[in-house]
This record gives structure tokens, sequence and C-alpha cells, in this order.
């Protein structure tokens, strides 16, 4: 089925400056009893964006005015831990298109890669003066070409390129699904079943 | 021949296709499934309109929402019924194996599977779930998929996936007394951090391993994830194989002899190269505990926590925000730190050799009073084993009171959550913010050490009661 495509991203950003960032913070374990894929983006980072009493934590930056935009920029080792894709949905269904970082958790990596979210990945010098940038000046925008694979920071003109998987990066071009593909060699999956025996 | 690492022999033999520029069309021989994970992947099935492609090679099981008391009545949390429920529907209409609650065989997903022999050599097993990395202990590729995989898998019986770096880690020399392989795991993540194995898939090797049961080195694999690898394993040897023949039963036609012929050839070759070597000497590792909000923010139960993280210049916000949850200082000592709670359960610590360890320390000992014990089986077969040791009535002799199976407390979707501000000593595998419930103080550990802790009300080194 078809997927919304990626081609040219550019936005203002929301920082986000703390390391290894794990999926239960993203989508906590109590809102993962969905059936269905919608509306999980009320609950990301639920435990940090709303207090105990139930009312909005002003200190976190998605409760901040003064940030918006469809890319998150997140310390290193983000989506560490749990391989719910709920966290992904989230942060999709929250509005984010791309999240930016130095460093990601495979798994976390790969359920991006799978729902349309782009994972950024430049060096952790540039992610710094990024982080410090938008934090001064939040009108910062950031430009993501995924034809060029290419990062700019518009006003420095900072750019460079990022690493992504080409197999993946035309399924996002185009907006299109594994399983379609998969379906349409079914045929060369019951030969390797035969010859392997595996069908019993 | 080009030498072959044995993560690369299982790989290769099951590629039905190779990408150009891409990932690997892989055959799944395994493919377990739990209520969580699953729903969304069965609608997508529902929604192109096509059947579970080989029902025959998937297991279900309910264990991560399910109560772990009075499972005879009906789940009371709406969503948590309606969603274990779908399972049942599902597994129903798409003709699927399923080992629900009170059925005799139900438990986590990564207990049952092993102990009912649907997991075996040289095979590769995939689950919604990232402690799936837990079957590599018997020499096979497995690891954890996000829905849209497990969806996937459900329709065509294969994945994409990239082919991972190698790295190889050996453990060598004799483990202290005291001393578990869920101190060996911790103590490794602690000296790589949960980064560290990103892009690898793990061989564990060395004789403190191969000198391992296949419960300890269930552990060790089901925590591979925890240090970022794909996944880990072990190569299958006669500790293997005689696991598996004193099983009561293996699914499937499975001629056991012919099987064990080939299983022995199930190693890496030994001039194969991997991306990455690590060694690390057992006779150092004493029994650890984490005191920050990863499972890599360990230290041996007697240190002091760190001042900054390794190699860091100075302590970062991260670290300082991890300590300030905790409720810790840098530099303190933890031993004699008083705790609240402890979880003797997961697809970590919940097998019958967890609960004879703990009940070692117990035995003729009395819980402390200000401690609340969730004991969770990992499955129903293990409640009964404990059963018929005699082991619970020890556990209810030092006033534990054994639960029944399920994920539980490790990531409290169910009501066996942890307190806000309170401090629990788990055998689980994860102590993220709010993990076992908002606000809860999560300290990993070995059985043994939490057994340690129950009696004394603190955290205590374990040694203390082991002659």
């Amino acid at each position: 089925m078809p997927k919304e495509k990626f081609d040219i991203l550019e936005s203002t950003c929301i920082p986000l400056p703390l390391e290894n960032v794990d999926t239960d913070q993203i989508i906590p374990a109590r809102f993962l009893s969905a059936t269905s894929r919608e509306g999980f983006g009320n609950n990301l980072f639920r435990d940090w964006r709303y207090k105990k009493t139930g009312e909005k934590n002003i200190e976190f930056v998605l409760n901040n005015p003064v940030y918006s935009g469809t890319v998150l920029v997140a310390g290193k080792n983000f989506g560490t831990g749990s391989s719910r894709e709920h966290a992904v949905w989230a942060i999709f269904d929250y509005g984010f298109r791309a999240v930016v970082s130095s460093f990601f958790a495979d798994i976390f990596m790969n359920n991006s890669l799978n729902n349309g979210l782009l994972p950024v990945i430049i060096p952790e010098d540039l992610l710094k003066k990024l982080m410090d940038l938008i934090q001064k000046d939040p009108s910062t925008r950031v430009k993501i070409d995924l034809e060029k694979q290419t990062f700019t920071i518009i006003p420095t003109g900072d750019t460079v390129s990022f690493n992504i998987n080409p197999y993946k990066k035309e399924c996002m071009l185009k907006g299109l699904d594994d399983i379609d593909f998969l379906l349409s060699m079914k045929n060369k999956i019951t030969s390797f079943e035969k010859s392997k025996s595996l069908s019993e | 021949m080009k030498a072959k690492t044995l993560f690369d022999k299982i790989w290769d033999e099951h590629i039905v296709r190779s990408i150009e520029d891409g990932p690997d069309v892989l055959y799944i021989d395994r493919h377990y499934i739990h209520e969580v994970t699953s729903p969304q992947a069965f609608n997508g099935l529902k929604e192109r309109g096509i059947p579970v492609f080989r029902p025959d090679k998937t297991i279900a099981t309910a264990d991560h929402n399910i109560p772990t008391k009075d499972q005879h009545l009906a789940i009371r949390n709406e969503l948590a019924r309606n969603q274990v429920e779908t399972l049942s529907e599902n597994c129903r209409i798409y003709g699927i194996e399923l080992f629900g609650m009170n059925h005799p065989k139900n438990g986590i997903v990564h207990v049952i599977g092993p102990e009912l022999g649907y997991t075996l050599p040289g095979m590769t097993i995939v689950c919604g779930d990232s402690h799936t990395a837990t079957h590599g202990a018997f020499g096979t590729i497995a690891f954890g998929i996000g829905t849209s995989e497990v969806e996937m898998v459900l329709a065509t019986q294969c994945i994409l996936q990239p082919k991972p770096k190698k790295m190889r880690i050996s453990v060598n020399g004799v483990l202290g007394k005291g001393v578990t392989s869920k101190d060996i795991i911790m103590y490794i993540i602690s000296e790589i951090s949960t980064g560290g194995g990103t892009g690898y898939f793990v061989e564990f090797s060395g004789s403190a391993i191969t000198g391992l049961t296949m419960e300890a080195r269930m552990t060790i694999c089901n925590m591979a994830i925890e240090m970022g690898a794909r996944g880990g394993l072990i190569a299958p040897d006669e500790t293997t194989f005689d696991y598996l023949k004193r099983l009561p039963d293996i699914p499937g036609k499975v001629d056991l002899d012919s099987a064990v012929a080939q299983w022995r050839k199930l190693k890496s070759d030994n001039e194969a190269k991997f991306d990455r070597e690590l060694e690390f000497d057992a006779s150092l590792i004493k029994p650890m505990i984490t005191y920050g909000t990863n499972p890599g923010m360990g230290i041996t139960v007697d240190g002091s926590i760190p001042i900054k993280e390794k190699n860091s210049k100075e302590a970062t916000a991260s670290f300082l925000k991890s300590l300030d949850y905790m409720g810790f200082k840098p530099g303190m000592k933890l031993l004699g730190h008083p705790i609240d709670y402890i979880f003797l359960g997961s697809c970590t610590n919940g097998r019958i050799e967890d609960f004879r360890a703990f009940a070692q320390i117990i035995n003729g000992r009395k819980k402390a009073p200000g401690v609340t014990a969730l004991i969770v089986p990992g499955s129903k077969k293990v409640e009964e084993l404990m059963a018929s040791e005699g082991l619970t009535e020890i556990y209810n002799k030092a006033g534990f009171e054994v639960r029944q199976p399920g994920c539980s407390s490790c990531l409290a979707m169910n009501e066996d959550k942890i307190p806000a501000g309170k401090y629990a000593v788990s055998t689980s595998n994860r102590n993220f913010e709010g993990r076992q419930g908002p606000g809860a103080r999560t300290l990993l550990a070995s059985p043994l050490t939490a057994a340690a802790a129950a009696i004394t009300g603190k955290i205590t080194d374990p040694r203390e009661f082991i002659n």
C-alpha cells in the first residue's frame, strides 16, 4: 500500500539535548495497549510533557511555544531500548517527519525507515553546533534533501552528506511498501522452501 | 573456501534473495508473537485480504499485558483484556497455535519457546520484542522486530534486513562464587555502553561462556540488545544438545540424532574474521548493580557511583539527570542503601535455575519486613517445577508469595507497578526512567543479589550469604 513520499524537507527544529533517549520515554509501556496505529502522538514523551498531576510541564521543550517544526534534533543514541514501533508512530503522529542525531539505535532506525520517518545522522560536532543555534535562535531552519542525501543548516550554510540504505531511500522517495515488494516474490520464497525442504 | 563465522553460516543459509545495494530477504524459521506488537500487523493482513503465509511456523502467547494473580478471572483492565482477546481472535482466524493465559504451556514468550522445543540450533527467529535475542543461546540468529516487520513475516515468512557487522566477545576464566551470568552481561554492558554493540551481531565465546548452563546462556544473549547489538548467539555444543534431548517433546518431525549431527557443524571456523573482538576475564567480575537509568550505568555491588561517564571530560546533563531521578549522588556507595521492592522474574531471569538460586539464599531466612516482593515465574512449567521441587514451600515459609507467570513488573504494563520514588532491585533487563512505573527507581541485579536485598532490606553483597 502506498505511503507518504519523502522528498525535500525544510523546517524549523525542536531541540532535545539529551543523550540515550530510550523508547520507554518516547512512548511509555502503559500506552501500548492499543490495537490500532492511531493517536500515539498524544502520548509522545508523555511523562516528560505532563506532570504527575496531569498539568503540562512547561519546562519540557514540546510545551515551549518558542519551538516548532517537523524536525526533531536529539542527542546521541536516540531510540535505544525496546523495539516498540509505537515510538516511531508517536513521533510521526505528533507531526515530525525527520529526526536528526549523531547516533541511532538499530531497531529504532529500522522502524523509522519502515514508517516514512527519516533518521538523519550528522557528525557530533555539527549536532552540537545545531543544538546551540536552535536554542539561541528558534527560527533556525534546516533543509534535508533525501535525493541528494544532504543536510543543511540554512542560516550558516553548513552542509553535510548523510548515509541511508539505498533500498530504503528508494522506498521513501517513492512511497513504496516493503510488504508489496515481498508479496511480489512469493514464488521465489516457495522455491526457496522447497530447496531446503522447509514446507512440511 | 573462505572461513565463516557461525553468524555468516546461518545468515547465508537463509537468504532468499540479496537486493543490490540493499537488504537481504531472509527466510524466518520461527516467528513468535504476543498480544502487544501483533494487533496492527494482523489489521494490515486484513486490509490486504491475505492469510498468514506459514501459520505452522508461528507461535503465540499472551504475556506482556496479563495479570500475575487471579488469572482464572477475566482481565480487569479493559484495554489489556481487549488486546489479549484480539490476539485470541486473530490466532483463531489465521490458524496460529496460541498458548494463552491459563493454558498449561503459557508464559513469557522467550521462556516458553526454548522450554517447549520451538527454538532449535541454526534457526532464524524473530518476534516483535527486542529480547528475542534470548534464543541466540541455542546458536540461532534471533532478533527483535517492529510491528511492520511482524506484518511482513506473517505475510511472507520473510523479512528484509541489512546484514549487521560481526563482533565476538570472549569471556575466559573462572567465575567467582556468587557471581552469575547476569553479572557477566551487566559487566560487559557497563564497559562498552548501551551503544557499544550497535550495528553488530555478537557471538559470545570463551570458557566462562561454554561453562554456563543453557538458562544462564539465555540470560547473556537476552541482554545483548542492551548493548545496542542486533542480537547475540552462542555456538551450540553438548550442553545444548543435552538440554534438547531432555525436553519432553520437540514439535515437528525432528529426528534428534541426525539433527544433532548437523548441529555439531554450527560453529565459527577457526580462521573466521570478526569486525570487532573484545575479551574479558571472568575472574575479575563481581556481583553487579545499576545506579542509573540505562543498563550500562552499572557498578559492582560494593563499588562507588562514578562522578561522570567513562569517556566524558565532565558529567553530562543526561548523567546528572539520571542520578537526580534515582536520588543518588556521584561518588556515593550503594551498599547498605535501603530498598522497597524486589522483582524476581522476566525473560532475563525467570527460569527455574533463577528461582533455585534465589531460594538458596532465602531458605531458612525471612523476607525483610519493609520489602514488597514480586516473585513471578517465567512460565506455567516453571511454576509447576517450583512446586514439585519444594521451592514454593521455601518461598512461602520465608514470607514470599509466588505469583503466576507473565512479564509483570519488567515493563509494568499490568498492575505490577513499582510506585513513584520507590527503589526496586529487579532481575529484569531495563532500568529506564519510569520503566517499572512512573517515577519508579530500578536497580538491575542478579537473582542472588536480589535475594540478599530481599532478606536484609538493603543493597547487599550476595557473597555474604554464599559459603
